[in-house]
């Protein structure tokens, strides 16, 4: 296929689209709340009401605020209907002609969720088919792979990558173009690409919605990585809890593929590239690089000491690109717009947009993707609105391994750096809002539990270590412990973050770190009130494990 | 000391063990084709353990001991390897599941909008606890680190379905049927 | 056969490239405690006690996967280091069952020996417990889990030198145990040869000869690195 033929599937699904389009989302969260027989309702009140050549019914992505789910959009009137039911439907469709009002609360689209993000990644994220690669391609997609496969060499990809100030979207913040320099300067063998989507923080989400939303994006980056490090195979690690996701990369693989996008000589070019899904099986360790590996290669996801990192020596042995769903989603904007456009966006050191997943007790739940160095207090009072009946007491970023920022420092901006400079971390984008009548040593016990379950074993700070501070923490709670108790929680959380072999246990003492840090009263208080009921006992207790 | 570092990209040994195979189980039980068709389909590569574990648990509900042996015959694995990547990962399991399942999310989210007190409460009323069954296998109740629903928090999962912002009173409801059953 | 220069706690030395830095310091003269390195096995960096600090790295290195380079300098112990390894060993104390008056392997034993060296005389956490069993189904040797600390070197000695993979690490986390076969019986085992490789292996009393009772299982664990270099070397003599 050539430029033009790519064209001109673009301009066939356009003259195929109807003037008005009704947007109904269908993803996981709004399918949860019956968005497929909303859909259904959509389209028979569409035929019945002899609409059919005026208006069509699209089931789209995630548009983003999924708290108030099942979402129904019609671009050309500029309209958000928000909790719709299926009941709903025929009184939508009267509305868009007639002028009148539909039963369903309508949404406000200058509101600051909607009027303060900026679409980079989402950029068609609810707003075309993700089961059609005609859509994805109508909206230019593909172009990206195939400017660099016929404009540009390998190295001119890495380097505009590098120049763009890409840093990996998983967490950890490494720069993108740094990762695919290394892996493009390893000997021309047998190289691999791997899409990390085993999305395993609990309360994010963004990574789902991008594979559920718009799956070609996620694959045109991988195929341009491909290109640029000189691999013709990758791999995309997808969690099994996300069905959803899964069958919708299943299916635009079989159509990039049918296209002659994916596959074999790509664009007529000598390019060759295909892509292959592995399923986890329910293991937040396989996040980890390492262990995502060991898990594709068949065996228990446990992480083996870096170095060799997998850029030298990964996925049998070979050099190794892996990025995450978000990191490959950024590509093709990049490659289109150009990376100076790209470093414009964002901080001196954090450059573009982050999706974070809004959640916990906040008024709007959801999805947004906003510039790197906005601040903490914008997204959480003005775009999230706040916490209904209450105020802020902190939030919490970067999951298990990262840490509970107190409302005193809402005007923090959001970056790596910043973060990281707080006692937490980016992570992959989690953002859960907590109120006053959250515990932070509750909080804290909770992602210890999670560590102590996760915990591949492997290692032994993390697998007795997560143990052990569970053990505190709980004894803590159950006003049993004294402040050397604390002393000594404090000793191990430093112990386990220096001796452990992967990022899961080096950060699974953040959280108890991080509240720790800002909510020591919390923890002393619980200490207090043991000593003033009953007194601790005065020696050292023969240790037993309760539990 | 670093072993093996080329990819498979063909099956070493290829044609015997795919003909051994292909003879199916000796109990004659179909879903054991179903095996057979997936180790086939991945030229009985040993890095498809994985997928084939996952095609197990589907079409048997859990891994039995005779189903992991099948495997590492047909994959040519150690018996300990293929039992220790089995048990390693939450999605197998070695027992099976009740006919109904009810996956009650625990992620961050979730936790914060009170997740927690849907399960206390469904224990309760159930009588078992998370990851157990009820005695004549109806009922399942289990937990999820996060499914990825955080948007409409807390959510649980009844028998595939994702239902969002669940109250107590709402999830008893919806496992009573499955539950009454039981009860004599 | 190229060399490097490096200094470990301030002594200068060269050493040929590629080794690592836990050959490098046996090779000076230091020692740096380990318990899941074996020699003649691979290496998997899981018990953290050979950590090193290097110079100019914010974290610390495995010594027994960590390659030597040009100009390193390496520290073995200091009180941050040796404080680490207190609390690793303790830790592993806690975990288990151990109970060395009773233990086959008392005064033969690495873990007990690291307690001695790391000045461990009591655990500051709490004890664990466990519940765990013991198989003696096999009709020369026995497996006592209490006081399995999940090193796996015999995973690594059964599948590396034996090759027979009879055993393999099942389970994750705190629940993580090593088993043989299908978690069967070791008896029941078919590939198990009998070799006694993973006897050999265990640094504790888990792995056992049957009828050694207190303090009498003793090791001969250099005889791995023998078998090694049999078959790799054609060295038949030691």
């Amino acid at each position: 296929m050539d430029l033009q033929e790519l064209h001109e599937i673009g301009a066939k699904e356009h003259r195929s689209q109807k003037p008005i389009r009704v947007h109904c989302c269908t993803s996981t969260g709004c399918q949860a709340a019956n968005s497929l027989t909303l859909k259904k309702n959509l389209e028979n009140s569409v035929k019945q009401n002899g609409l059919s050549d005026q208006i069509q019914v699209v089931g789209v992505g995630c548009m983003g605020f999924c708290g108030k789910g099942p979402l129904v959009q019609i671009e050309a009137k500029n309209k958000l209907y928000e909790e719709v039911t299926p009941d709903d439907a025929a009184s939508i469709i009267n509305a868009i002609n007639n002028g009148t009002t539909a039963t369903a609360a309508e949404g406000d689209l200058n509101h600051p969720f909607f009027a303060k993000q900026m679409r980079i990644v989402r950029e068609t994220s609810g707003k075309i088919d993700p089961e059609k690669i005609e859509e994805y391609i109508a909206a230019g997609g593909y172009e990206s792979l195939y400017k660099v496969i016929h404009d540009m060499t390998s190295a001119e990809v890495v380097e505009e990558i590098t120049k763009s100030g890409l840093r990996g979207r998983g967490g950890g913040g490494y720069p993108t173009g740094l990762k695919w320099a290394t892996v493009a300067k390893m000997p021309p063998k047998q190289k691999y690409i791997i899409c990390n989507a085993d999305e395993g923080d609990p309360g994010a989400f963004m990574d789902r919605s991008v594979l559920e939303s718009d799956p070609h994006r996620v694959l045109e980056g991988m195929a341009i990585a491909g290109y640029a490090v000189g691999a013709s195979e990758g791999f995309i690690y997808v969690r099994a809890e996300y069905p959803l996701a899964i069958d919708r990369l299943e299916m635009a693989i079989k159509q990039a593929k049918k296209l002659g996008i994916l596959g074999s000589q790509i664009f007529d070019s000598p390019f060759d590239f295909k892509i292959n899904i592995r399923i986890g099986a329910g293991a937040f360790v396989c996040g980890e690089e390492t262990a995502l590996i060991s898990s594709i290669e068949g065996g228990r996801g446990n992480p083996r000491p870096r170095p060799p990192y997998p850029a030298q020596s990964g996925l049998w042995g070979c050099p190794t690109l892996i990025n995450n769903v978000e990191t490959f989603a950024n590509i093709s904007a990049i490659i289109r717009e150009g990376a100076e456009w790209y470093a414009n966006i964002g901080t001196e050191k954090s450059k573009g947009t982050k999706i974070f997943a809004l959640t916990g007790k906040i008024r709007n739940n959801g999805l947004i993707e906003v510039p790197m160095g906005i601040t903490l207090r914008e997204i959480v009072e003005e775009m999230g609105g706040g916490v209904p009946d209450g105020e802020v007491k902190a939030i919490q970023t970067g999951g298990p391994s990262g840490g509970c920022i107190p409302a005193s420092l809402l005007d923090t901006p959001v970056d790596y750096d910043s973060l990281i400079k707080l006692g937490s971390m980016m992570g992959s984008g989690g953002m859960v809002v907590m109120d006053k009548g959250t515990s932070m040593v509750g909080v804290a016990q909770f992602y210890m539990e999670f560590c102590r379950g996760e915990t591949c074993g492997k290692c032994v700070p993390c697998r007795a270590g997560t143990v052990q501070m569970y053990q505190a923490l709980t004894k803590i709670i159950n006003k049993q412990a004294t402040l050397k108790d604390l002393e000594k929680l404090e000793q191990l959380c430093q112990m386990v973050k220096a001796t452990s072999l992967c990022g899961l246990g080096q950060s699974a003492p953040n959280p108890v770190l991080s509240t720790l840090h800002y909510f020591r009263d919390e923890y002393l208080g619980l200490i207090e009130s043991n000593q003033n009921g009953k007194k601790p006992p005065q020696h050292q207790q023969p240790a037993t494990a309760h539990n | 000391m670093q072993t093996s570092s080329e990819p498979p990209k063909v099956a070493e040994k290829p044609k015997e063990p795919a003909k051994k195979a292909e003879k199916g189980h000796p109990s004659g039980d179909k879903r054991f084709k179903v095996l057979d068709m997936t180790m086939k389909r991945n030229q009985y590569r040993q890095d498809a353990l994985i997928e084939v574990l996952h095609k197990a648990q589907e079409s048997f509900g859990f891994l039995e001991e005779d189903v992991l042996l099948y495997i590492a015959r047909g994959l040519k694995l150690p018996l300990s390897k293929v039992y220790g990547v089995a048990t390693f990962y939450h999605l197998f399991s070695l027992k099976p599941n009740g006919a109904h399942t009810c996956v009650v999310c625990l992620g961050t989210a979730c936790y914060v909008k009170g997740s927690g007190e849907v399960l206390a409460e469904l224990e309760k009323h159930t009588g078992i606890h998370q990851g157990e069954t009820t005695e004549d296998g109806q009922l399942s109740i289990m937990t999820a680190r996060c499914i990825g629903a955080c948007g409409i928090a807390p959510a649980v999962v009844f028998d595939g379905t994702v239902a969002g912002k669940v109250s107590a009173s709402e999830a008893i409801e919806k496992v009573k049927p499955w539950f009454n059953n039981n009860t004599p | 056969m190229s060399v490097v220069t490096l200094k470990i706690n301030g002594v200068d030395l060269a050493i040929e490239e590629g080794s690592t830095i836990l050959n490098a310091a046996k090779e000076a003269g230091i020692r740096i405690p380990t318990l899941c390195h074996l020699d003649g096995v691979s290496d998997v960096g899981a018990c953290r006690l050979c950590l090193v600090e290097i110079k100019g790295t914010n974290r610390l290195l495995p010594s027994c996967v960590t390659q030597v380079a040009e100009g390193m300098e390496i520290t073995t112990h200091n009180d941050q280091i040796n404080e680490y390894r207190r609390m690793i060993i303790e830790m592993l104390f806690a975990e288990g069952n151990h109970v060395c008056a009773v233990c086959v392997a008392n005064g033969n034993c690495e873990l007990q020996d690291l307690a001695i060296e790391t000045g461990m005389d009591h655990s500051r956490f709490p004890y664990r417990f466990p519940e765990r069993e013991i198989d003696v189904t096999h009709e020369r040797f026995g497996i006592d889990h209490n006081r399995c600390i999940l090193c796996t070197r015999c995973v690594r000695v059964c599948d590396e030198i034996e090759g027979a993979h009879v055993w393999d690490v099942a389970y994750r986390g705190a629940a993580a145990k090593v088993i043989t076969g299908l978690n069967q019986p070791w008896g029941n085992v078919d590939a198990c040869t009998s070799c006694g490789k993973c006897v050999e292996a265990c640094p504790t009393g888990s792995i056992f000869r049957k009828g050694s009772t207190v303090s009498e299982m003793t090791r001969d664990r250099a005889k791995l690195q023998f078998l090694v270099d049999a078959r790799e070397n054609k060295e038949w003599t030691r």
